[in-house]
């Protein structure tokens, strides 16, 4: 049989250009990334001092620090981790150690698998409808630490299942053979092993609460409260809320630029820390794990 | 018999693992060479020379001289690969239909090469799938998808697809290890009717099917090979004791 | 030793509560939802605590919340419109009496204030009355209540315009919510999904293993930047150029959103059409290359085809993470919950809109259950894609 010979040509050409372009595609995707990043990183690093980050809001919020917004960060990154770690661990270890294949366990998935589809909006609604309003925990640091920790607590289930997944099941038995109960088995075996990965799912956690700003506007963040919050039950300001409100709906939005730039560069960079120090985890315990 | 295929001191090394060792052989034309040997021996690796699918895996290095026609085919162009692929046909372990109808499985050879006369494919596919023997059994439902078809089926249909483009070789790697015996039969009656009009090449590990199918037969062990002849002496009267005992079931 | 048998057995009830906390969770999520989403519909629109009156000899008994919106802004001038004789409508309010009476005549403490809207309704035939229920309700002679239709599932559905807070009634339609996130959300998927599929080609079938290495992790930072942040770059940098481009006044609008929206929906989108187009068998590859086909045509007729599935739930599940952004679709869009008519124009999605009004809501009022009935579809949306997503993979196995 015989085929045109100018088909041949013509697959290599429209090879040449379709690899070119999806390579182009991916490294511009990567540019845009970078375009992100690098924009922030120099309108903000100038912003940037000692005194930025520990000084209060001053003069309408156009000058001064977010010493307030970064403290209620850490207060509701810290709350809602108290919840969520050991919860989600918990879940994580029933979904996989305990719960037996069937109905039961693709109920569990499925709702785990919803919760974790949930716009944050939804959880913002929910936390002030439950926390704020029933519980009668007003807007507080309790109210919007339980609302983030809902919403951390898919991710922390999801790693915690993949790390004991990734536990070798000989481990398990070796340890049956020699008389251990199950709780024993997971707490002295199994739990260890899969400590750095699930400690790997806290860290991205974390990296995802610290940046959420929808399920914190009704149920803690305060727009402008110069000074630390007394207890649990306090509002605070917090760094997505700040950058928020900076950047849309004060009085003076371009006066208060700089500062907006400021709290974006350090949210950027809390998400950059996170994901290297999951990386750095990863990779050195992944060896290590190896080498065992 | 002129050979359709030489290999002449051929070495392939896949990284640090030598796969293929100084392995120099002739297959005649329009006749049927299997070849056999233990797991991992080399008998796949060798096969796949042939229409250079090996150039897929990364770090393979190649030596020696592979003929098809008189032609090294590791010293074309790289233009002339797809010409080399169209003449050389393959079919694969377990069926592997492509996710389109049974139609569009066999014209898929035709199509990515060029061809886009209408009524011409409908003749080839029409014709193909009455050489593959599957043409009774899916006439009335061409536009169905080729997953909907049994195994045996399936891997008819991907004799067709690969006949369907007129290869004047065609290389089968284990095509029945997948099927049940009656498919297994069918499939074996094919390569009987189709040696007249091509050189085919096939992988086996079923010593049975090697002697029924076969005119010739050529044993592998450890990246060697280490005997070819016509099959009825591989089978009765090797002259390799490796080979005897392989053919007698005393290790493989 | 024995300690451990007593502490076991509760240790391991308490593994199991947790495990069954998601299906809890999701379960009140579901029940606070539509507790107050639902209590919104048969609740009046007229504003709390007022009512709407009109002139006894008026034929008129009855109104919706489009009518009386359209009578106060005096866009009906006859209540022949609305179904009345032909006679001009008279807007007739508080401000008018307190004009129109001295102190001495309403009363020290206002007393006598039901008494001079009676005489004063009477004197006007084509009047309609907005007056607190407290000073009228049962004590005017001269005029009948307006019956109001209540807020119905359907109008709710159906009514084109959002003005929660406009008085004396209140319009709720979600139709330019819903339309508005509809619109920023696929005109998104529409930008992402041939960028994300192409990258994810690259990364699944060109790109060599140490290039992947690199550019996949790198990728998947993209989805780590919190919506805030993203919604600051649309606000800084694609908002004005979207402007500039073509020469809006203003520059927050529906593009922008879908802008902002394409970029975040990418990290999901190449995650999961990769991991589709990797589960390709390498047979099937290796048949179509040994047909003579060329990579190129194996990527677009064989591999592609094989992970369609794959695609198609990277595709709706790139569409619901569109749907449910909050922040960033807040920022850029521009917030005008008005019906769109173009990508150039500022649209409201609705979770922006709840981020937006719920915090001006009266606590347990009509606004408020409005915003939490507007959850409640968003949650309904999100679950449909859930559910999709899932049919869609469980075909693939």
């Amino acid at each position: 049989m015989t085929f045109p010979e100018s088909n041949d040509r013509r697959k290599k050409i429209g090879q040449a250009v379709m690899f070119g372009l999806s390579k182009g595609i991916s490294y511009g995707i990567v540019a845009l990334l970078f375009l992100i990043l690098f924009f922030i990183i120099k309108q903000g690093i100038g912003v940037i001092s000692w005194e930025f980050l520990t000084a209060m809001p001053t003069d309408g919020m156009t000058k001064g620090g977010i010493f307030p917004a970064i403290i209620g960060t850490l207060y509701l990154v810290g709350g809602s981790m108290l919840f969520a770690f050991p919860v989600g661990v918990m879940a994580g270890i029933y979904v996989h150690e305990y719960a037996v294949s069937g109905p039961m366990k693709r109920f569990v998935n499925m709702m785990t698998n919803n919760l974790a589809g949930v716009p944050s909006i939804i959880f913002g609604l929910f936390g002030m409808a439950l926390f704020v309003n029933q519980m009668g925990f007003g807007a507080s640091i309790l109210a919007g630490s339980l609302t983030l920790g809902l919403l951390a607590l898919p991710i922390v289930i999801r790693t915690t299942e993949e790390s004991l997944k990734s536990v070798d099941d000989t481990f398990r038995q070796a340890s049956y053979a020699l008389g251990g109960s199950k709780l024993y088995t997971i707490r002295k075996v199994v739990l260890p092993i899969a400590l750095p990965n699930i400690l790997t799912g806290l860290i991205l956690a974390v990296g995802r609460v610290s940046g959420e700003t929808a399920p914190i506007l009704f149920t803690v963040a305060a727009y402008f409260l110069p000074r630390l919050p007394n207890s649990i039950m306090d509002q605070c300001m917090a760094l997505p809320y700040h950058l928020y409100v900076i950047s849309t709906s004060g009085t003076q939005i371009e006066a208060s630029r700089p500062i907006a730039y400021g709290t974006a560069f350090v949210l950027v960079a809390i998400v950059l820390i996170v994901n290297i120090l999951a990386a750095l985890l990863r990779n050195y315990f992944g060896k290590k794990v190896k080498m065992n | 018999m002129s050979n359709k295929i030489e290999t002449i001191d051929v070495n392939l090394h896949y990284g640090d693992f030598h796969a293929l060792k100084d392995i120099s052989l002739g297959i005649p034309e329009n006749s049927v060479t299997a070849l056999i040997g233990p797991s991992g021996c080399g008998k796949s690796t060798y096969l796949r020379l042939f229409n250079r699918m090996n150039d897929l895996i990364p770090e393979t290095r190649i030596t020696g001289k592979v003929l098809l026609d008189g032609e090294n085919i590791y010293k074309i162009k790289a233009n002339k690969i797809d010409a080399l692929r169209r003449n050389v046909g393959m079919v694969f372990q377990k069926p592997n239909p492509f996710p389109k109808s049974i139609f569009e499985n066999v014209a898929y050879g035709l199509r990515v090469n060029g061809i886009t006369d209408k009524s011409f494919i409908e003749g080839q596919v029409e014709k193909t799938l009455h050489q593959a023997a599957l043409w009774d059994e899916v006439k009335d439902k061409l536009k169905k998808s080729a997953f909907e078809l049994s195994g045996g089926q399936q891997q008819r249909l991907c004799i067709a697809r690969a006949l369907a483009i007129e290869p004047s070789i065609i290389l089968m790697d284990e095509p029945a290890s997948a099927l049940d015996p009656i498919s297994t039969g069918k499939i074996e009656d094919l390569i009987f009717e189709l040696k007249a009009q091509y050189t085919i090449v096939i992988v086996t590990h079923n010593m049975q099917q090697a002697g029924r199918v076969s005119d010739y037969t050529g044993f592998f062990y450890l990246g060697s090979l280490i005997e070819f002849g016509k099959t009825r002496k591989i089978f009765t009267n090797p002259s390799k004791q490796e080979t005897e005992n392989y053919i007698s079931g005393r290790f493989g | 030793m024995r300690l451990r048998k007593i502490t076991e057995p509760v240790f391991e009830r308490l593994i199991k509560i947790c495990g069954y906390s998601s299906g809890f969770i999701v379960l009140l999520i579901v029940i606070f939802l539509f507790k107050e989403g639902i209590s919104f519909f048969n609740l009046s629109p007229v504003d709390e605590g007022s009512m709407l009156w009109v002139h006894n000899s008026n034929s008129v008994q009855e109104l919706d919340a489009a009518q009386i919106k359209d009578i106060f802004d005096q866009k009906i001038n006859n209540w022949q419109t609305v179904g009345g004789k032909d006679l001009p409508i008279r807007l007739f309010t508080l401000d008018e009496v307190g004009k129109a009476f001295t102190a001495e005549q309403l009363g020290p403490k206002f007393e006598y204030l039901p008494k001079c809207i009676d005489s004063y309704m009477d004197s006007l035939p084509g009047a309609i009355g907005f007056f607190p229920e407290k000073q009228t309700a049962g004590l005017l002679k001269s005029a009948k209540a307006v019956e109001v239709d209540k807020v119905s599932f359907s109008s709710f559905i159906s009514d084109t315009e959002w003005f929660p807070t406009s008085r004396p009634a209140a319009r709720m339609g979600i139709m330019p919510l819903l339309l508005g996130t509809l619109l920023v959300s696929f005109f998104a998927i529409l930008i992402a999904l041939p960028l994300g599929l192409a990258a994810s080609i690259y990364l699944a079938e060109i790109a060599d293993e140490r290039v992947r290495k690199i550019l996949k992790p790198v990728i998947e930072l993209l989805a780590g930047i919190p919506s805030v942040v993203y919604g600051f770059f649309g606000l800084v940098v694609i908002v004005p150029f979207v402007q500039n481009a073509f020469n809006l006044p203003v520059g927050e609008t529906a593009l922008a959103g879908s802008i902002v929206l394409a970029i975040m929906a990418l990290p999901t989108i190449i995650t999961v059409s990769e991991d589709a187009l990797r589960t390709t068998p390498r047979a099937m590859k290796e048949a179509s290359l040994a047909l003579g086909a060329s990579k190129w045509q194996t990527i677009r007729k064989v591999i592609v085809p094989y992970a369609a599935s794959g695609i198609t739930a990277a595709a709706i599940l790139g569409i619901g993470r569109a749907i449910g952004e909050t922040m960033a679709a807040l920022m850029v869009t521009g917030n005008s919950a008005i019906m769109p008519h173009s990508l150039l124009q500022p649209v409201r999605t609705i979770p922006a809109t709840i981020a937006a009004e719920l915090g001006e809501a009266p606590f347990g009022g009509l606004h408020f259950k409005a915003l939490f009935a507007l959850g409640c579809i968003l949650f309904i949306i999100t679950l449909i894609i859930n559910l999709l997503v899932e049919r869609v993979s469980a075909k693939r196995r």
